[in-house]
């Protein structure tokens, strides 16, 4: 029996030691999904978090400025203007009514700030969409790894 | 052509039926006729899904633009290498592909073994029959890829078109890497269909586990091989092609394929521990079991699109088959789990913690603590929108805090364990056998502090791969010695001779070593720098020793895009080297862009250069240069993990050499787990 507590103890140290880095981890980077419906009716700390907004670039509404893009995100109706001011390129994907996913947080004027853009191009030739093959298209974000 | 398709298709869902349902006919009455028919109904099933896939290749080389399937995903401009992988390009070909290379597996496993294990085989090929089941009905009446292109009529019927041309493939699926990425992991997700069959039937059965084991061994390391060499050529993909100077970004799809190989990888070790000391049987099938439903799962996740999307099943129906499989398959593990686990007690007891079987423990923890990390991480959106309603998701930063370590950890068990004795390890061996490693590692790491080197996991990982790398070699060294005294052949010669004798083991540091140069790659990741720079004809950037020179720019039209370059020209130490050209594509056929990376990839770093667009107050193109070091090993060292992977698929050579005396190996082999002398370590180790 000594033996197995021997290993029970390895294990839980072990198991203990990856569950508070992973905590640690996931303090750091959550990201609160919201749609552009939703970001208008949060209130007090709920819009200083991290979040995600997801919509559809409105045409024409892309515009390349110094240090920062302007576009407008479309979603249900409602828009949101957003400056994206990541150092990284835009995905190619990301052009005028393509589906693209920001990451950042809103600005006191209502306008949403976004470090990270992602992109998926607009089925436009497909009816259901599919993805692509064995990988999702994504390339404004980036890992430490 | 698609009317022929579609038919081979149901005729192959027809099959399968009758594979599964008469096979457990079979297994009741044990007649021998229902046994050899539902078999080769299992065979038909294959060979109909493989014309159903060979008809689908002719409607896109011959450029038939009346399937819907054809016309969305191909053009006539699109080179004969592409339409190979049109095939795989959206969701329904996908599925089709699924099917067909899993019955590739499952027709090789029905022609392998069609006259043995009489007792096992009508269990596995109902198994096999069953998964083809679930997929043949989403081929055929979910999403099938013989749709005719049809457009709403006068009437309110649909007419059927044919167009002039189709819409071309995705752009970001054209490069090489797109053509046999997906067959490679999809091949390695199909795979582990083989080793689950076996185990599952095994359990039903009630087959003796050291026998399904030893069955399913080479099908579970070709399936692990392709899954790893599907999961490397998919970051690859990603670094070459998507232009942000990375390889890997902890996104849903590549976890999703990540995923299987932990838990196949875990497999593939602790199946040892069954083969010699009859432990961790219901571990072993319930590793197998997850692995498959990992696949499953990752298929679910690659073609629904549930987690990357801002709502759940925003995309497509799909998801609820694959959820309704899952639970399926769980259902009936769970069920045969529990009225046959009698059957998988364990024959003995851990003995010692510094023993073999605990460096495999260890090794089996880890790697599934990693997995459910991962797949946690992974599916966090969906689960914090069940419990709490709000859709969370987590980064790089979890996915990497978890992982650096695990894997740093499954680094230094992959010096320790193969040099552990089974039972119990004696401290007088630890010295002989880590006494050398440990030093020179150690050194290592000495010397690569004086010069400078501070970064904390990559100085561990690097002390590792030196202390790995030497184990393994002075297992080579010493065997080789051993062999070379009696033979007196060249050292080299005697290395393969010893590896030929136990391809198993020596197979096995092979792709050991071969992990070690992909954590040197990634270990490289830590010093990356990059840099970026609107650039004026003539202008100048400098990243550590190259100068990058923009000698022009230039716009080239092309078969189907239009190509803008930058000529970029790389110095060293004032010496011209070479050219570079980052480009970027404009396709013809849709609206997007494609970017072209420039890589120049040496075993020290990559310059790695992309063309970032016009910069917005310039006007004038933007070049972003990356200086990523090592990051070579790690392609290389995929290549060794698949040699060695290779290596071990092969048979033993017999041993020409007469054993010495009294040590059998076959009697013993337990005991001599340390023996330094190699014809102790004939078969399987």
């Amino acid at each position: 029996m000594k033996k197995q507590a021997k290993f029970g103890v390895g294990i839980g140290v072990i198991v203990a030691a990856l569950g508070f880095l992973a905590w640690l981890g996931y303090g750091e980077s959550k990201t609160y999904y919201h749609t552009i419906a939703e970001l208008q009716t949060l209130t007090g700390s709920a819009k200083s978090q991290r979040m995600r907004v997801g919509g559809i670039v409105e045409t024409g509404s892309i515009r390349r400025l110094s240090g920062h893009v302007d576009f407008v995100l479309e979603g249900e109706g409602k828009t949101l203007p957003v400056s994206y001011i990541g150092s990284d390129p835009l995905p190619d994907t990301f052009v005028d009514k393509s589906q693209a996913l920001v990451e950042g947080h809103p600005d006191s004027n209502g306008r949403f700030v976004a470090e990270v853009v992602q992109a998926k191009c607009a089925s436009k030739y497909e009816a259901a969409p599919g993805g692509t093959g064995g990988a999702a298209p994504k390339s404004a974000e980036r890992s430490s790894m | 052509m698609d009317v022929f398709g579609s038919f081979a298709l149901v005729l192959a869902f027809v099959c399968a039926v009758y594979a599964f349902g008469g096979g457990i006919a079979a297994i009741v009455t044990r007649h021998p006729l229902l046994i050899k028919s539902t078999r080769q109904a299992g065979m038909a099933t294959c060979c109909l899904i493989f014309l159903a896939t060979f008809s689908l290749e002719y409607l896109f080389f011959s450029d038939n633009f009346s399937n819907a399937y054809v016309v969305a995903h191909s053009n006539r401009d699109l080179s004969t290498f592409y339409k190979i992988a049109a095939l795989w390009s959206g969701q329904e070909g996908s599925l089709l592909f699924w099917s067909f290379l899993l019955a590739i597996y499952v027709f090789s496993v029905l022609i392998t073994y069609r006259n043995k294990n009489g007792e096992l085989m009508p269990y596995v090929g109902v198994v096999m029959a069953g998964v083809q089941i679930f997929f043949l009905t989403l081929n055929n009446f979910v999403e099938s890829p013989f749709r005719a292109l049809a457009v709403p009529g006068a009437n309110g019927a649909m007419d059927l078109v044919a167009r002039a041309d189709g819409n071309g493939l995705t752009p970001l699926l054209q490069y090489p890497e797109m053509v046999i990425h997906p067959p490679n992991l999809y091949s390695g997700y199909t795979g582990f269909t083989i080793p689950f069959a076996f185990a599952l039937g095994a359990l039903l059965a009630r087959y003796p586990g050291e026998k399904w084991i030893h069955l399913t061994r080479k099908w579970t390391m070709i399936a692990w091989m392709f899954q790893s060499m599907g999961i490397l050529l998919g970051a690859h993909w990603a670094y070459a092609v998507l232009g942000w100077g990375g390889y890997w970004g902890w996104d849903p799809v590549e976890n999703a394929s990540l995923l299987p190989w932990l838990t196949g990888t875990a497999f593939l070790h602790s199946v040892m521990m069954q083969e010699k000391r009859g432990m961790m049987k219901v571990w072993n099938v319930w590793l197998v079991f997850c692995t498959f439903l990992l696949c499953i799962l990752g298929t679910f996740l690659t073609r629904s699109g549930v987690v990357s999307s801002v709502h759940a099943f925003a995309n497509s129906s799909i998801g609820n088959w694959f959820v309704g499989f899952m639970g399926i398959i769980l259902l009936v593990c769970f069920g045969a789990y529990f009225k046959n686990r009698d059957y998988l007690k364990s024959e003995n007891q851990l003995d010692s913690i510094v023993s073999r079987e605990s460096s495999f423990l260890f090794n089996n923890l880890i790697l599934l603590v990693s997995c459910v990390a991962v797949l946690s991480g992974t599916l966090f959106p969906v689960f914090s929108e069940w419990f709490t309603g709000n859709r969370i998701s987590v980064g790089a930063p979890f996915f990497n805090k978890v992982n650096i370590p695990i894997g740093l950890l499954l680094l230094f068990l992959t010096g320790v364990g193969p040099l552990l004795a089974w039972r119990k390890t004696s401290t007088e061996s630890l010295k002989r056998n880590f006494g050398w490693p440990l030093g020179i590692g150690l050194a290592a790491g000495v010397i690569a502090l004086v010069f400078g080197f501070r970064e904390f996991y990559s100085w561990i990982c690097l002390l590792l791969c030196v202390f790995v790398a030497s184990t393994v070699l002075m297992e080579f060294y010493r065997g080789a010695r051993v062999i070379r005294a009696r033979s007196g052949a060249s050292f080299m010669a005697s290395a393969v001779d010893l590896t030929m004798r136990n391809t198993r083991r020596y197979g096995g540091y092979i792709v050991h070593m071969g992990m070690v140069f992909v954590f040197i790659g990634l270990a490289g990741a830590a010093f990356n720098r990059d840099l970026q720079k609107d650039m004026r004809q003539g202008d100048t950037m400098q990243i550590g020793p190259y100068t990058l020179v923009l000698q022009g720019f230039e716009t080239k039209p092309e078969k189907n895009y239009t190509a803008q370059r930058m000529l970029v020209e790389v110095l060293r130490d004032k010496k011209p080297m070479m050219m570079l050209y980052p480009e970027k594509r404009r396709f013809t056929t849709t609206v997007e862009n494609g970017t072209m990376v420039a890589i120049y990839s040496t075993l020290k770093e990559d310059l790695y250069v992309v063309y970032a667009g016009t910069s917005p107050d310039t006007q004038l193109p933007v070049l972003h240069a990356y200086l990523n070091p090592l990051v070579k090993w790690i392609w290389f060292g995929g290549v060794v993990v698949v040699f060695g992977t290779l290596v071990a698929l092969l048979p033993n050579r017999r041993a020409v050499l007469v054993l010495s005396g009294a040590q059998q190996p076959a009697a013993q082999p337990i005991a001599h787990g340390l023996t330094p002398s190699v014809t102790l370590r004939e078969g399987h180790d």
